[in-house]
């Protein structure tokens, strides 16, 4: 394997403040040529803002970076990739209406007589793209496709000819198994070339598929690294969260469904053309509804459609036993149906907001713009929703786009729980939330639920479906192909299902 | 969690600095301490005839117009939008005024007219912003270009070019005062007041912050979002309707094309003097109202400096530069880094 003697790249007693945070504190990383090297940590324990440092996005208050074992200076980002340090952060930064060839060649264009040549900078796109297997129309915006082939095209923009290091934020947090697997493909090749790879993920399977040394962060100082085979699964967690994790896996399996009595929402045909095939689907108080399938098969699309988020041309949909008929997003709010979105950053945050104002937002179009809901009132539900999901936040009235990623998402999840709904549809609720809170996310589902909420709750993450789930709607294609209840939920039959078997 | 940090002298020295309010007051105070020394008597305020009288107060006074504007400016661009056509409203609200008093209206009907012209105009470019979802820059500068003409053309209706008028009335809102302080101010104060409450005790303020912060997630949190802009327009129409009046009254005349020339630039840097952004997503009232006393204090002092006009424009423009560089964070840091590496 790699040469140990001289890393490729250490850095060493690193801190790094934001006004009042402490965000890392004397913090080491060495990463070895060749290696991919996990680093992990609950949500805002520092890992972006400490890869941020190393690719110079952040400036940092002390501490060194070597290279190869020649100390360096990292001032700017131009630097860092000057250096061969490449970035994927974990906010994808694209420009979704430009196309993917501009995308890809934006910082460097292609040039001939001083004027950019459009035909080289098609042929460097598709070359690039080619390193990661990825063939696309170049031609077509960037915001035509799917969150993970954007991530990927994210993955080949980062990658340059002299790439030394690799940092990936979160790559994974949108992908689906087999958009992972050709992921995980692309990064043993990398890997094999001798490319040190920082690989950042809440999904601890993964860390075990692929990564050959974990550094674990909390509270912005290094709290343990090794190698892989010496840290197992819950040594890792207790490390990570500073506690045992207790035993959320028993508590879930022995859930028994509470689901009562008539429907509180129902799709009736409900469907639109091109978007998603006219199906019937219920919840009922009390229960759970998982949403499976394929990123693209329409979970979105579903959730959105019972929502009123998207306008329906056929079918329709029943609340309380009686049919709505223009569905808005404002109406099922006011009805009592909450929504969650997949997206956080492009349907969800008020970067600008703060904490306070990101969470009361949803309860107060609920009740109407002339009953303000008073000021005490809205710290203290925004204090309650804190302490509830455990977002890690200074104070309420921090602008939202300063907390960390997995924070954020708490964020948009407090505002759908704060609208005090009897319907809620999450879209991927956990994206991004660490080990810790994930357990807290999925506690907190069954005991809305046991109170006579009813959830749906759309994921690609398929365990997760079947730890929380009362049934399991199953969707290909723009199409619900099959529903399962109690025991007949199970991975390999949710995948049966998916795969049309 | 993070540890907290316990507040530091650097760290409060940094959150002064980067408060807000800190760098347009302090440019008013330079400023004015300026003047202080340029004009003596600066300072004084006397009562003539009954009323206050004095430089600060004629500042306060010819303040009033551009910040009646830069109010509803600060309202559109919180939904991140923009209104270039506040001049030429108050063009369509000054002819309006005046063919109406050939024409022999009551006066409160010509006032309630007004307003209603104001309203009106705001109602068109919402339509075009929310409803045809045309970028506001764009649709807002249909009536820009176009409410000057329509100015001339209401001057046509009674053949009077540039007619002069008298209005109890109308001037008594503009030019009288009511005790010691004139009348404009007051209405201002009133005004404000009402649009605050309206913004902050309401949860309009928050929705429009939310359209303008991200209008689809506004949208998916039950904002309905185009109504919000509707209405901030609808604001923006109805402050300009009103400075339309105030402008109007004082020079006794419709002269639609040069009253309120180049207002609209005034207000949009009076908002961003403030600390609002143009990329939306915050309104900031009394700040802008700050913003447009210190382009209105520049704007008398360099009157009073004796400067030849034509610099007017310029020391303007070097002056805002700088308050806007002092807000900067980029700018900032990026002095503060400069000085750190002197130092080594
Ligand atoms: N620009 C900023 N301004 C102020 N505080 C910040 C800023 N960026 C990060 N922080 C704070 O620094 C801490 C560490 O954040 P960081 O983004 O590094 O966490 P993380 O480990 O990547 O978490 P996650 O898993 O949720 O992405 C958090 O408390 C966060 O609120
Ligand atoms: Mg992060």
């Amino acid at each position: 394997m790699a040469d140990t003697s001289t890393p490729r790249i250490e850095l060493l007693g690193v801190s790094k403040s934001f006004p009042g945070v402490r965000a890392l504190e004397n913090v080491e990383l060495r990463l070895n040529a060749g290696e991919v090297h996990a680093l992990l940590g609950e949500n805002g324990a520092g890992k972006s803002t400490l890869i941020k440092i190393m690719t110079g996005a952040v400036p940092r208050d002390a501490g060194e970076i070597r290279l190869d074992g020649r100390p360096v200076q990292i001032g700017t980002t131009a630097d860092a990739r000057a250096l061969g340090i490449s970035t994927v952060y974990q906010e994808v930064n694209l420009i979704p209406t430009m196309t993917v060839t501009k995308n890809l060649t934006l910082e460097r264009q292609p040039r001939r007589f001083g004027l950019i040549s459009w035909r080289r900078a098609r042929a460097l796109a598709r070359q690039r793209l080619k390193r990661l297997n990825l063939e696309i129309d170049t031609e077509k915006p960037l915001g035509s496709y799917s969150v993970a082939i954007q991530q990927l095209v994210a993955i080949a923009r980062a990658l340059e000819d002299d790439t030394r290091v690799l940092v990936l934020d979160e790559p994974t947090a949108s992908l689906d198994a087999t958009e992972t697997e050709l992921l995980f493909q692309i990064v043993r090749d990398l890997k094999a070339s001798g490319i040190a790879i920082v690989f950042i993920t809440h999904f601890l399977d993964q860390v075990y598929q692929i990564a050959d040394r974990i550094s674990v962060l909390r509270n912005g100082r290094l709290v343990g690294t090794g190698p892989t085979a010496e840290l197992p699964r819950l040594k890792l967690i207790s490390l990570m969260l500073g506690r045992e994790l207790g035993t959320v896996e028993a508590h879930l399996a022995s859930h028994a469904s509470l689901a009562s009595g008539e429907p509180v929402l129902a799709a009736k045909g409900l469907g639109r053309r091109r978007t998603m095939a006219p199906f019937d689907l219920s919840l009922r108080a009390g229960e759970v509804v998982g949403l499976a399938g394929l990123l693209g098969s329409g979970r979105t699309e579903t959730a959105k459609l019972l929502f009123g988020a998207i306008r329906p041309d056929s079918g329709e949909l029943v609340l309380d036993g009686k049919p709505v008929p223009h569905n808005s997003p404002r109406q099922s709010l006011r009805s009592g149906v909450a929504f969650c979105p997949e997206d956080r950053k492009a349907e969800g945050l008020l970067g600008e907001l703060s904490v306070r104002e990101n969470i009361m937002l949803a309860l107060q179009t609920k009740r109407g713009w002339l009953r303000r809901l008073g000021r005490d009132e809205q710290k203290r539900l925004a204090q309650e929703m804190i302490k509830a999901l455990a977002i890690a936040t200074p104070d309420a009235e921090k602008p939202v786009g300063q907390l960390s990623g997995g924070n954020q998402q708490k964020v948009v999840l407090a505002r759908s729980l704060a609208s005090q709904p009897k319907v809620l549809i999450l879209d991927e609720p956990t994206r991004g939330i660490d080990v810790g809170a994930h357990a807290d996310v999925v506690r907190l589902i069954r005991r809305l639920c046991s109170e006579g909420l009813a959830l749906l709750v759309a994921s690609s993450e398929l365990d997760e479906l079947v730890a929380v789930s009362d049934r399991v709607a199953v969707l290909r294609d723009r199409r619900k192909v099959g529903e399962m209840a109690g025991a007949d939920i199970t991975r390999e039959n949710i995948i049966r299902t998916i795969a049309g078997r | 969690m993070t540890a907290p940090l316990p507040p530091s002298f650097s760290g409060r020295l940094r959150e002064l600095t980067s408060h807000r309010a800190t760098w347009p007051l302090l440019a008013l105070a330079v400023i004015l301490v300026v003047d202080g020394f340029v004009a003596p008597g600066f300072f004084t305020i006397r009562i003539v005839e009954g009323r206050l009288f004095g430089s600060l107060i004629d500042i306060l006074y010819r303040a009033v117009p551009t910040a009646l504007v830069a109010l509803g400016m600060a309202v559109v661009i919180g939904t991140k939008g923009i209104d270039l056509s506040v001049g030429s409203i108050i063009a369509v609200v000054g002819a309006t005024i005046a063919w109406r008093i050939q024409e022999g209206d009551p006066h409160f009907v010509i006032l309630l007219t007004a307003l209603g012209v104001g309203l009106l105009c705001g109602l068109w470019n919402g339509f075009l912003v929310a409803v045809l979802d045309i970028q506001p820059i764009i649709a807002t500068l249909i009536l820009m270009v176009s409410g000057r003409g329509i100015g001339l053309m209401i001057n046509l209706i009674y053949g009077g070019t540039n007619p002069s008028f008298t209005s109890p009335l109308l001037q008594g809102l503009s030019v009288g005062s009511i005790g010691l302080v004139p009348t404009r101010l007051i209405v201002f104060a009133a005004v404000f007041v009402a649009l605050w409450l309206l913004i902050r005790r309401t949860a309009l303020g928050l929705f429009v912050e939310a359209v303008g912060g991200n209008a689809a997630a506004a949208d998916l949190a039950g904002v309905r979002s185009r109504l919000i802009k509707y209405s901030a327009y609808l604001i923006s129409g109805l402050c300009a309707g009103w400075a339309g009046v105030i402008l109007t009254a004082d020079t006794h005349t419709s002269d639609p094309v040069s009253v309120a020339l180049y207002i609209e630039l005034d207000a949009i840097l009076a908002v961003v003097i403030g600390g609002g952004s143009l990329a939306g997503g915050r309104i900031y009232l009394g700040m802008t109202v700050l913003g447009a006393l210190v382009i209105q204090t520049l704007t008398t002092s360099i009157l009073m400096s004796g400067l030849p006009p034509e610099y007017n424009l310029l020391v303007k423009a070097v002056v805002v530069l700088f308050v806007l560089l002092l807000q900067s964070n980029n700018a900032r840091n990026a002095v503060l880094a400069l000085v750190r590496r002197r130092k080594r």
